[in-house]
């Protein structure tokens, strides 16, 4: 704190501060914060875009996890910390290009400046040519005002006469239009943040799904979405259809993902058929539901102790791998005691004593599941709700493990009953989702480069011609066509270009309108 | 396309990426022959100076003589390094097509594929620009780096060819890569010079265009790879909404394709900062292209994210 300065008043304060904030050095530093902070959000795990996984990272680092997630490392791109740059970023993109606006508007209004007094101090083009300085000046500006510049004439003291010109004018405006695109790109964000809901939803094969909040595994809206009027479409997933590479190279990979839906829309007769692939989603007015993933999902038939059908479902196990080694819990509460079950569902199955049971091919070539099962309580009724996908253990005893092919049957241990894997089927996950800023961003977007382009190969040049009195001629006959000289120069605005080839180009062609 | 016919193929593309690797191996060999005869001119290789003084009286300053140029040992090598150069490139779009065919597709469904076309991404770059421009004395440090990823290419990341996964089978691959590797490429020739500028009157790199030339030979090749990549960013999200569901999902890949966005952004505005506008702007066009580099190898290697589908 410097104690010799003046005091500061506050507004002085404030207006110092702006400066500081929309100053290009403060941009620049922005930006590289902006930077900075985007990395941690590519290292760790996001829950927007992966809550599992954070749950994991947080699982596997019990004392580092929960402090990287209270400073909102796992959730970078919505932190304050995060937030505060681009804030701050754009605040001062609007304190630098607003003001730019005005300067803008009245300087494509006006006029180009005077011409320097002395243009061989620019590097310009000095030569004679016959006639009047007046026609010369004319010629001049005639040539320069069909190459688009913008001219004003005008005479120095001295007795020259001189046209400057001007040209480029549509590199600010590029300028202007690219930055004022980046805020309406926000815009469009925030739109889709605010009004925008995107829902996840798993479907076996056979199944159908209403749109509504109830019917979905995940849903998440923004603060100004409405839950209660979402589209209202019906579907069934007719089937499901999938190939894998086989042959030797990235053996496994997936090369066919194709989910044939029938589908009902309100107001409209009779269902449509639609095949929706990953890059074809189906559009429903302002909804499109996206194809994201699919897995196989055990057909199961569980006979209580006295012999009768407790569970008889395709139970949805969920991949772990590219080969889809999947994994599900199938909780039987019917019967006495009840029953659980933990499984590995293996579509091409092969053990090894490194990795034990896991699947070898994605495709479903040697189909097995592997059991765990108890009996005791399932805890269902704690009031706490559970996930389909985990089996809490803590009042149940284990019975055995064993494993199942297709059409094989398990009597449980102790009487229990017995569980038979009768087949398997597909199912597939859906993105349902509606982004009404979608549409701004891309205009936005298409905007900015249009600008950015504009911005980055538009120069804005200036050139001059000046032309002397007429040079005395030995006969000094009033008839006889004097000779004038002619200087011309040019120089760009932005550092690294010349205008050299404009002032070529001119020099020429006034060269040869003389001759 | 019966089996003896693709192994032929196979074949075939990888014996132009090979041949058009030892081809640039002579070019960087020629380029340094040249570089070090370099040594001993005194004057900087003018380059782009085209321009003729013009005095008062009109009298024009006559250029160098360029038969005595000739003879310069380095010149001759270097000219024969960029007609190798030339050669190299045209060998290494062969490989690039034949690997296309051969695969049925769009040659850039893996991290080998993306890279040999990365390579000739760089070679085009610079060869366009060298028929604007005298650029000799560049070929030495752009031969480099392109060899190095051919041979990262060849030796690390081959894979055999292969369909597409779905998610990569849509038209938007065409145009998001293609913009991808061009910016790219001009993003590595940028950071060439912009490394050179730091250099350039020291010793050995005495030779080079004086430091402000670079600077501004800088800023020309970043200025027109900023819109193309900026371009590469929005195809990259107007594809990734037609398959995932959302423009904008910040997956690594897409997070560090606006890292890399934000840092060249911050190079343009350090141009026309006082007190940024040269070494300074440099450094920060040498980190942009390693945050490129990083979101390349890096996340397709490393990170776990929906781009790392690419087999290697």
């Amino acid at each position: 704190m410097s104690t010799s300065l003046p005091p500061m008043s506050q507004r002085g304060f404030l207006r110092w501060l702006w400066r500081q904030l929309t100053s290009m050095k403060t941009a620049l530093i922005l930006l590289f914060l902006l930077a900075i902070v985007s990395i941690p959000g590519s290292y760790f795990p996001q829950r927007g875009t992966n809550p599992i996984l954070v749950d994991q990272w947080i699982a596997d680092y019990p004392t580092l996890g929960p402090i990287l997630d209270s400073i909102g490392l796992f959730d970078v791109f919505g932190s304050p910390w995060y937030s505060a740059v681009y804030i701050l970023l754009f605040i001062s993109l609007i304190g630098c290009v607003v003001p730019r606006l005005g300067v803008h508007w009245s300087a494509m209004r006006s006029q180009p400046p005077p011409a320097p007094k002395n243009l061989s101090r620019l590097g310009g083009n000095s030569f004679e040519v016959e006639g009047e300085s007046e026609a010369v000046i004319a010629d001049a500006r005639a040539i320069l005002k069909k190459q688009h510049w913008r001219t004003v004439v005008g005479q120095d003291p001295d007795g020259s006469r001189w046209v400057s010109a001007e040209k480029g004018y549509l590199r600010e405006t590029g300028n202007l239009v690219f930055h004022f695109s980046l805020i309406l790109i926000l815009v469009g964000v925030a739109v889709g943040g605010l009004f925008g809901w995107r829902g996840n939803v798993i479907v076996r094969e056979g199944e159908g799904f209403s749109n509504t909040l109830t019917q979905y595994d995940a849903w998440g809206g923004g603060r100004l979405s409405s839950a209660e009027n979402l589209p209202e479409f019906s579907f069934t997933l007719e089937s499901f259809n999938v190939e894998f590479e086989r042959g030797n190279s990235q053996e496994g990979a997936p090369r066919l993902f194709e989910a044939t839906m029938v589908v009902d829309r309100p107001g409209e007769e009779g269902s449509t058929t639609h095949l929706v692939e990953v890059n074809e989603p189906l559009v429903i007015d302002s909804a499109k539901v996206f194809l994201v993933g699919h897995g196989y999902a055990p057909h199961l038939i569980v006979r209580d102790s006295k012999g009768q059908v407790v569970l008889d479902d395709a139970v949805v196990f969920l991949p772990q791998d590219g080969n889809f080694t999947s994994t599900g819990v199938i909780k039987v509460p019917d019967s006495d005691p009840q029953l659980g079950f933990r499984g590995l569902f293996l579509p091409t199955s092969a053990i090894t004593e490194e990795l034990g049971p896991h699947s070898i091919f994605p495709a479903p070539d040697d189909v097995s599941v592997f059991l765990g099962a108890w009996s005791g309580n399932l805890g269902l009724d704690s009031g706490i709700s559970q996930s389909v996908y985990t089996l809490n253990v803590d009042d149940m005893t284990q019975l055995g493990l064993e494993s199942l092919r297709v059409g094989q049957s398990w009597q449980l241990p102790e009487g229990a009953g017995s569980i038979e894997l009768t087949g398997f089927e597909r199912w597939a996950s859906f993105q349902i989702a509606s982004d009404p800023g979608k549409e701004l961003a891309l205009v936005a977007s298409i905007l900015a480069i249009a600008g950015l382009s504009l911005s980055l190969f538009i120069q804005r040049r200036r050139v001059w011609v000046k032309v002397g009195p007429v040079i005395e001629q030995g006969s000094s006959s009033r008839d006889k066509v004097g000779r004038v000289k002619v200087e011309v120069a040019g120089i760009a605005k932005a550092s690294g270009h010349d205008a050299i080839e404009q002032v070529d180009n001119i020099v020429e062609t006034l060269k040869g309108q003389g001759a | 396309m019966d089996f003896m016919n693709s192994v032929q193929l196979a074949d075939a593309s990888n014996n132009f990426v090979y041949a058009s690797m030892v081809i640039l191996f002579l070019a960087t060999i020629s380029f340094s022959v040249s570089f070090a005869a370099g040594r001993r001119r005194v004057s900087p290789v003018e380059v782009s100076s085209r321009r003729v003084l013009v005095e008062p009286s009109g009298s024009q300053v006559h250029e160098p003589d360029v038969a005595l140029t000739q003879l310069d040992p380095g010149r001759r090598a270097a000219n024969i390094g960029m007609s190798l150069t030339w050669l190299a490139t045209g060998m290494l779009l062969i490989g690039v097509v034949l690997r296309g065919v051969w695969a049925g597709r769009v040659p850039w469904g893996n991290m080998y594929e993306f890279s040999i076309s990365s390579a000739l991404g760089i070679l085009v770059v610079f060869l366009v620009w060298s028929t604007q421009r005298d650029l000799r004395w560049l070929g030495l440090f752009v031969t480099i780096p392109t060899l190095l990823t051919l041979g990262m290419a060849v030796t690390v990341l081959y894979t055999e060819s292969a369909q597409l996964v779905p998610a990569l089978k849509s038209y938007w691959l065409v145009i998001h890569v293609f913009a991808a590797i061009i910016g790219g490429g001009a993003f590595t020739v940028g950071a060439a010079t912009a490394g050179l500028s730091l250099i350039s009157g020291k010793g050995w790199f005495k030779q080079l265009p004086p430091r402000e030339k670079l600077e501004g030979l800088t800023h020309k090749v970043i200025a027109f790879s900023f819109p193309i990549w900026t371009f590469a960013v929005v195809a990259g999200a107007i594809w990734a909404e037609n398959a995932w569901g959302r423009y904008w999902g910040w997956d690594p890949k897409e997070t560090w394709a606006f890292i890399t966005w934000v840092i060249f952004a911050a190079y343009l505005h350090a141009r026309s900062t006082a007190g940024w506008k040269h070494q300074k702007a440099s450094v920060i066009a040498i980190v942009g292209w390693v945050a490129f580099l990083v979101n390349y190898f890096g996340v397709n290697i490393f990170i776990n994210s929906l781009h790392s589908y690419a087999g290697m």
